[in-house]
């Protein structure tokens, strides 16, 4: 390197220093933009009462909120609100469950070396090839057969044993636990019990808590499940329930308001519950890396 | 740690997890830790319960169906009088006959065409954004890029659903204050682009974190070092970051793919508001159709397994296609 070539450089690299880079700026919005549409146009229209839907222009706030949520709320007798708790049970119990299960199995496949390790961890994994209906279908009429189909055992009990969440766990205790730890709990005569449950636990719960979340989403967010499972409108929860309300919404387009103020109050929970954790969760355990 | 020295050996053996399992207890034979020997497997327990109950079991039984039909005595009233006999390789023939179900599968790789490059693209364009430096907004637009993977998939058909009826869409609006032509979205391949784009909205931000994660694993001094030799920002990103970041690429690939086999959500919440969608559009619809609409659960088993063996086939030679693929990179 010469040294012309240098100054150039260093004079060229500390005006850039100040600059914005423009093109990933703008990218980034637009991309920002593209994601939000679908949102704002949701929070806009659940404002709109039944003509004004489909008469004013589409981001042009309306006048019957209330009214929408009064309806929504009346809509045969709140059922409603029975969709959107049956849906924070399966989800929250589900994923707690679900984080419960992935500790124990992962933190087994991760701090331990035992005969068939290896082959029990790539079976489980081999799970998440499955395409779900290969498996739904038949846990439908296994359960019909046992008279469990349609209750809210046969939409939690599928929705516990996460591949992916062992898989996290796995790797989490690999990285977080320290075996000499492990040792000395052992030499002071703690049980395998107690190790896990005062020592691994504690320091896997970064992981458990991404594990529980995805978990969360996931179950929240099923809909292929619930829709082989169950037939009581009384147990849906809010995903196949805002479906069939959108489905007598093709011959009763009065519904259409009813759905959309229904979908808003349905993904508030989500955006809610994400815009708060975020700041606290580390996104680097999504890919599964963990920084020591 | 005071006992350090006399527990030296003990650490070494007991500490990588990678090296062969027999080395830790056929040193030290006789210690407390002999109860600990099994602690692994109950810690299992609940782990492979689950996994026998609700995935061994029901794919064994999808198999065992998938090799029976239902044989009807007389005129099938009356107890006893439906069977179900032994049928061979019947049902499998009939899936492979099936132009119902090989349109559906069709239908999928169409869709995935657009799809899959689609969204890994702007995964891959966006990661690169947020990991330059002095881009403005980042963890702003990071987040909101991110948001969609929070909304569930019927929400978001449904949304985007409602964005395409002329009535309500801004779009048409638009077009229709320009005097521009106004396509339907609900009709032949406009559809798969409707079903695309709602896939690209909600898949986009979960495969940008992926890469993005990637990318920040990257020590900085390479680029200090390229930025030095007079690389460009563009260079950089196409000569360092994208090779490095290769392994995140082509696992979000493979997950795309066994995704887009899946798709499911998206056409199911369309039907309603379009006229002449296909119960089997799909593959798991097409499933779905013959168990359910159909009441023949014996073929919809041989369709299931005949879809899960093509996933199967399909991901190994994925992952060994790439395994060749960086295995030569390194060389």
């Amino acid at each position: 390197m010469t040294p012309l070539t240098l100054t150039a450089d260093t004079t060229g690299r500390a005006a850039k220093a100040r600059r914005t880079a423009w093109v990933p700026t703008i990218v980034l919005i637009l991309g920002a933009l593209y994601c939000l549409i679908p949102i704002a146009w949701v929070v806009i229209a659940a404002t709109k009462d039944r003509s004004e839907l489909f008469s004013t222009f589409t981001f042009a706030p309306g006048t019957g909120f209330l009214q929408n949520l009064s309806d929504l709320t009346d809509y045969r007798d709140g059922i409603f609100w029975k969709w959107m708790a049956n849906s924070a049970f399966y989800a929250g119990f589900g994923a707690l469950l679900s984080a419960a299960v992935s500790a124990a199995g992962g933190y087994a496949l991760g701090r331990f070396a035992f005969r068939g390790r290896e082959a029990i961890f790539k079976m489980i994994l081999a799970g998440v090839l499955v395409p779900s209906i290969v498996l739904a279908v038949p846990q439908y009429l296994l359960l019909s057969k046992l008279g469990m189909a349609d209750s809210y055992w046969s939409m939690l009990l599928p929705s516990i044993l996460s591949p992916y969440g062992v898989y996290l766990v796995r790797i989490y205790a690999a990285a977080s636990v320290p075996t000499e730890l492990m040792e000395a709990a052992r030499m002071d005569g703690a049980s395998e019990w107690r190790i896990f449950s005062r020592i691994a636990v504690p320091m896997m719960m970064p992981g458990l808590i991404t594990v529980f979340l995805f978990q969360f989403v996931g179950i929240w967010n099923n809909f292929l499940l619930p829709y082989v499972m169950l037939a009581d409108d009384e147990k849906f929860p809010i995903t196949l329930g805002l479906y069939t309300l959108l489905a007598q919404g093709a011959s009763q387009p009065a519904l259409y308001t009813l759905v959309i103020t229904g979908c808003l109050l349905a993904i508030l929970p989500l955006i809610g519950l994400f815009l708060v954790i975020q700041r606290f969760w580390s996104l680097d355990l999504l890919s599964g890396s963990v920084k020591a | 740690m005071t006992s350090a020295p006399l527990k030296g050996s003990d650490l070494i053996e007991a500490g990588p997890l990678a090296d062969g399992t027999g080395t830790a207890q056929s040193v030290r034979p006789s210690r407390p830790r002999r109860r600990g020997r099994s602690a692994p497997y109950w810690f299992l327990v609940p782990t492979l319960t689950l996994f026998a109950a609700f995935t061994v079991v029901p794919i064994g039984y999808a198999i065992w169906l998938s090799l029976h039909r239902v044989q009807v005595k007389g005129i099938g009233l009356g107890k006893g009088a439906r069977s179900q006999v032994w049928n061979g390789i019947g049902n499998y023939t009939d899936v492979l006959n099936d132009s119902e179900f090989g349109h559906s599968v069709l239908r999928a790789f169409g869709y995935g065409l657009i799809v899959i490059p689609t969204m890994l693209g702007l995964a891959l364009l966006f990661a690169l954004m947020l990991d330059t430096p002095k881009a403005r907004s980042a963890p702003f637009a990071r987040l909101m890029i991110f948001l969609p993977y929070a909304v569930p998939g019927i929400i978001a058909a449904l949304m985007w659903g409602f964005l395409y009826l002329p009535d309500v869409s801004p779009f048409y609006y638009l077009l229709n204050k320009f005097g521009l032509p106004q396509p339907d979205l609900f009709d032949g391949g406009n559809l798969y682009l409707s079903f695309a784009n709602i896939a690209v909205w909600g898949g986009t931000g979960f495969n940008m974190i992926v890469i993005y994660t990637a990318l920040r694993a990257i020590p900085p001094d390479i680029y200090e070092a390229a930025r030095i030799d007079g690389a460009s920002n563009l260079n950089i990103a196409l000569k360092i970051k994208i090779p490095i970041v290769m392994p995140s690429l082509v696992l979000t690939f493979f997950f795309s793919v066994i995704a887009t086999l899946q798709v499911f959500t998206e056409p199911m919440t369309l039907k309603p508001l379009t006229n002449g969608l296909p119960s089997s559009w799909s593959p798991l619809m097409a499933i779905y159709d013959k168990a359910f609409l159909q009441s023949d659960i014996y073929g919809a088993s041989a369709t299931a397994v005949v879809l899960a063996l093509a996933t199967f086939v399909l991901s190994f030679t994925l992952l060994r296609i790439s395994d060749r693929y960086t295995r030569e990179d390194r060389a």
